[in-house]
């Protein structure tokens, strides 16, 4: 054992150095029994930082509800599994990828999206669809550019290359993210049903294979960065970011589909966050076995490696498997003809431990179950956000000219045109992509069928800032809203929690009020959470970034013939709005970007009207009766019928306001549970919703080439698409 | 009628060329890996958008050293049909049998969107489902489409009417000479384009304007 002595002494320093609290070592020393040497304490650190441990959102992430009919799989392995139906199970999930991307924007990005689809395929999905949510800092921000640039083209280049579409996303840009940028990727794919892949190991004696790229120094302690707070000397933290090849993870997919297509895998786990480590670890504990690695024969990008740096490093576009007896040739012909590394590294035993072999001695020897179950779990102390004042409608200055406001709105950061992003990503490829980046949600087709999946990514920070729980609610019920839009059912989602430091209990207080309000909002509307991702410490300099609570919402649609956009396909359609309008101003995008007031409380979700209007559209939608339909969010019905104006390129009538309702509400206001719809009876559907108990009325009608509110104000679609397009390539191109 | 697509480590519209070319001949097309050395008797040979080879070094550059495009360039000789789309134009061009090479985009940027074509040369097999002067809507996804070769050259493909496509005017994506989007050898039977035709061929996608690519390809087989 004198390879398991320390070489290095264990110091206090050392010690916090990892991450680890003094309690938190304490509880170490206990499950060894001794003293840990450096790898052993490196694979603790990872194993129990944030960023896999969950430690301080355990205890709210448990509140949430993970089932429903059609959830195969919920969280805790490495995506989310539902059924879709026809054999087939959709496989998804969101990860950040928040701090890398602050440090170095492209491969910071790059990575995340080959970290989230390495999370999909793992379980024998093949990706169809990505998806991103992006928060950058205040456009006039020295950094923002450069990073928004950087970003943009890492998604790209990594989703292109490897031939995903990617289809959907979000972005804002709000001066609380000015150090802290959120990169959060999202991956849905499909597989049978009946052959998903886990990671549990088994069966003592297995080989334990390691696939994939080689392993090098990059990305070393990625997960303890993952879980710390920026301060002023965060660039000297490039080297811990890792770099990407969405070449090598294009072979490595196929290579792994092709092998899961035969019987030879036990469980497989991709190398994410802190390497061999986690993988090797929750292979281990998922099976309730033990695991022998023999660290010399991990293929090595460089030589010298300690066993340390190989536990540690986050090399990309790597996989570890556990193969049924006897399949190590046929497992191995098939990496070989991707050209990539295939190793076997280890075995399977019937010890529990975690045992490592280094030059023929023992460097590492931990018994798994602690590790994994005595992980520490903190309920942290936590406050509640106290209320914002409601801001009364009536006290919000009309504006001289809502076109000119309008045109301020669409013309700005927050509501422009995304078309600089989507245009650099490749949306089409595989040829399945049916509605594209810019409505409510994308909708691709089930390979060869005539169903479809529609995908969305939401959140609204500044609603959660203002009252977490409500925001909470309100992200839910966004992504709900925006798969009905398009027509489809919506099934279930994965979640990104993005927050500043846990040990804050101000912080610790929007972490609680929003997964409280997410989960209020996933069982009223019975939508799932069946995987997810948080990520902690968003902060620099002791300032916290917006509580940012992602959504990514996934829906089935039986009938592609049915589905519908957002652009107005004709002229003299009835526009319906559905949802009751109260013209509620706090915390809405008019009152900050046109008002100059970032404050008061957001508006409420009435959760029982959501479900209650969304069922009604969405049958609207089925029997065929819908032209086209955009859900109401930010800016209100202005900025959806401009939207719908725009994007169909034909113009539109706004009725004014009924009585007793000021025209900044009723334009404007963010009411929540309404949808914008054209369709050629809306008297009918009119009367329909009466029956069903739904507020709709017809507010108006397209044709034109103008959009025209309450009567007087207009604006040409020309006019509009010149400032909606312009913003950010202009923004972009600056000197 | 026998076709292939020809599958690099690094393709990813190896499918949706093999969707496009099963719906239009009826049935499925040969998938050939790129170390094949021998190809069988073959009528057309798809070389599919992608990445080949990561795209590293230059696009299409390590695509065109590879075993099967020596014998794609036999057949090629012997005037079989060759259809390189995207990173098979890149390839086709790095192989030397097209004239010219795709330099970075001039946006320096990857593009992605619908573009407007004009249909050029109607002669072809390729064009034949097209009018002359036709305006098209296909779209194009690339990094490297920024088509470039010298006058004499590009003066001769105009000359010999070897410019299939163009871009429509005001809508060059990527900056290419003379808003060049496709063009064909001098046998005429091998053509290489920017612009995805396979992603322009069933109601769902953004219109079926490259359909005709396919079809025009059954008939002139048939013919």
């Amino acid at each position: 054992m004198t390879a398991l002595a320390a070489t290095l002494d264990i110091t206090p320093e050392l010690v916090a150095e990892h991450g680890l609290s003094a309690d938190e070592y304490a509880l170490i020393l206990e499950i060894m029994g001794r003293e840990p040497n450096i790898t052993e304490l490196g694979v603790f650190s990872a194993m129990w930082s944030e960023h896999c441990s969950y430690k301080s959102s355990k205890v709210w992430l448990k509140t949430l509800p993970t089932e429903g009919p059609r959830v195969i799989c919920g969280p805790g392995e490495n995506a989310g599994v539902v059924d879709i139906g026809d054999g087939l199970a959709a496989v998804f999930k969101i990860e950040s990828h928040n701090h890398p991307s602050f440090i170095e924007p492209y491969q910071g990005a790059a990575t995340g999206v080959g970290g989230i689809l390495r999370d999909v395929f793992t379980m024998g999905a093949r990706p169809i669809a990505n998806l991103n949510a992006l928060r950058f800092g205040a456009p006039d921000h020295e950094k923002t550019r450069h990073l928004v640039s950087g970003v943009v083209a890492g998604i790209g280049g990594y989703g292109n290359c490897i031939g995903v579409p990617t289809v959907a996303g979000e972005t804002e840009f709000h001066p609380a993210y000015n150090g802290n940028i959120l990169v959060n990727a999202m991956t849905v794919g499909i597989a049978d049903a009946n052959r998903i892949f886990y990671s549990a190991a088994g069966g003592p004696g297995n080989p334990v294979v390691y696939v994939g790229s080689k392993t090098g120094r990059d990305g070393i302690h990625g997960a303890t960065m993952a879980s710390a707070e920026f301060d002023d000397d965060s660039d000297e933290k490039r080297p811990t970011v890792q770099v990407g090849d969405p070449f090598t993870e294009k072979l490595l997919l196929e290579a792994c589909l092709e092998l899961m297509a035969t019987d030879a895998i036990v469980g497989i786990q991709d190398m994410g966050a802190a390497g061999l480590t986690s993988s090797g670890v929750e292979m281990a504990s998922k099976g309730g076995v033990g695991v022998e690695l023999d660290l010399d024969r991990v293929p090595m990008r460089e030589a010298g490696m300690t066993p340390y740096e190989l536990m540690l490093s986050e090399s990309q576009e790597r996989m570890l498997m556990v193969l049924k007896p006897g399949h190590e040739d046929t497992a191995r012909a098939i990496f070989e003809k991707w050209e990539l590394d295939f190793a076997v590294i280890g075995r399977v035993t019937d010890t529990g431990r975690l045992v490592l072999k280094f030059h023929g001695e023992t460097v590492g020897d931990i018994e798994v179950a602690p590790l994994v179950a005595n992980a520490p779990e903190y309920e942290r102390p936590w406050e509640p956000t106290p209320k914002a004042p409601v801001i009364d409608a009536a006290d919000i200055a009309a504006p001289g000219d809502p076109m000119a406001a309008l045109k301020t709105m669409l013309g700005g950061a927050h509501l422009c045109s995304r078309r600089w992003i989507w245009e650099q990503y490749d949306h089409m490829v595989m040829a399945d992509t049916v509605q594209r980046p810019g409505g409510d949600a994308a909708v691709v087709r089930l390979h060869g069928s005539s169903r479809g999946l529609a995908v969305t990514t939401d959140a609204t920070p500044r609603y959660c800032l203002a009252d977490p729980v409500e925001g909470g609610r309100q992200a839910v019920a966004e992504a709900w809203r925006n798969l009905t839009a398009v027509g489809a059912t919506p099934l279930a989602i994965t979640n990104n929690l993005n927050f500043g430091n846990p040990e804050k209990p101000r912080i610790m207080g929007q972490l609680a009020g929003c997964v409280t309000g997410m989960g209020e909002a996933c069982r009223a509307l019975a939508f799932p959470v069946v995987s997810g991702n948080v990520s902690l410490y968003n902060e620099t300099s002791g300032e916290a970034i917006l509580p940012t609570p992602v959504v990514g919402g996934l829906g089935l649609i039986a009938d592609l013939e049915r589905t519908v956009g957002v652009a107005i396909p004709g002229e003299g359609l009835d526009l319906v709005l559905v949802g009751e309008t109260a013209g509620w101003m706090g915390s809405s995008l008019y009152l900050r970007e046109v008002a100059g007031r970032e404050e008061g409380a957001p508006p409420p979700v009435d959760l029982a009207a959501e479900k209650r209007n969304g069922d009604f559209v969405r049958a609207l939608i089925e029997a065929g009766r819908v032209a086209a339909c955009h859900d109401l969010s930010d800016g209100g019905l202005l900025v959806a019928a401009a939207e719908m104006a725009l994007a169909g390129n034909i113009g539109a009538e706004i009725s004014g306001p009924p009585a007793g309702l000021p025209l900044p509400g009723w334009l404007f206001g963010e009411d929540q549970a309404r949808y914008l719809i054209a369709c050629a009876d809306g008297a009918s559907v009119a009367a329909d919703a009466a029956k069903a108990g739904v507020p709709a009325a017809i507010v108006g009608r397209t044709g034109g080439n103008t959009l025209t509110a309450a009567g007087s104000h207009t604006i040409s679609v020309g006019e509009l698409r010149r400032c909606h397009e312009g913003w950010l390539p202009s923004y972009m191109a600056r000197p | 009628m026998r076709t292939a697509v020809i599958v690099f480590p690094g393709s990813n519209c190896d499918r949706d060329a093999q969707v496009a070319l099963h719906a239009a001949f009826g049935a499925p097309p040969a998938m050939v890996w790129h170390r094949e050395t021998d190809l069988p008797p073959l009528d057309l040979i798809v070389l599919p958008g992608g990445f080949s080879y990561g795209d590293y070094l230059r696009s299409g550059a390590m695509a065109a050293q590879s075993p099967v495009l020596r014998a794609l360039r036999e057949q090629a000789e012997r005037g079989v049909l060759v259809l390189g789309i995207c990173n098979g134009f890149q390839v086709l061009t790095e192989a030397g049998l097209l004239p010219g090479v795709l330099m970075r985009n001039a946006g320096l940027k990857f593009v992605c969107r619908d573009v407007g074509l004009v249909v050029e040369n109607t002669e072809s097999p390729f064009t034949r489902g097209y009018a002359r002067g036709q305006a098209v809507t296909i779209p194009v996804a690339h990094h490297d489409g920024n088509y470039y070769a010298d006058d004499a050259t590009l003066d001769r493909l105009e000359g010999e009417g070897r410019v299939a496509f163009r871009y429509a005017p005001h809508d060059n994506p990527n900056g290419s000479a003379r808003d060049i989007a496709g063009i064909l050898n001098e046998r005429g039977n091998v053509l290489g384009m920017m612009p995805h035709p396979e992603r322009a061929v069933d109601k769902l996608h953004c219109g079926v304007d490259g359909q005709a690519v396919f079809t025009g390809l059954v008939e002139a087989l048939a013919a």
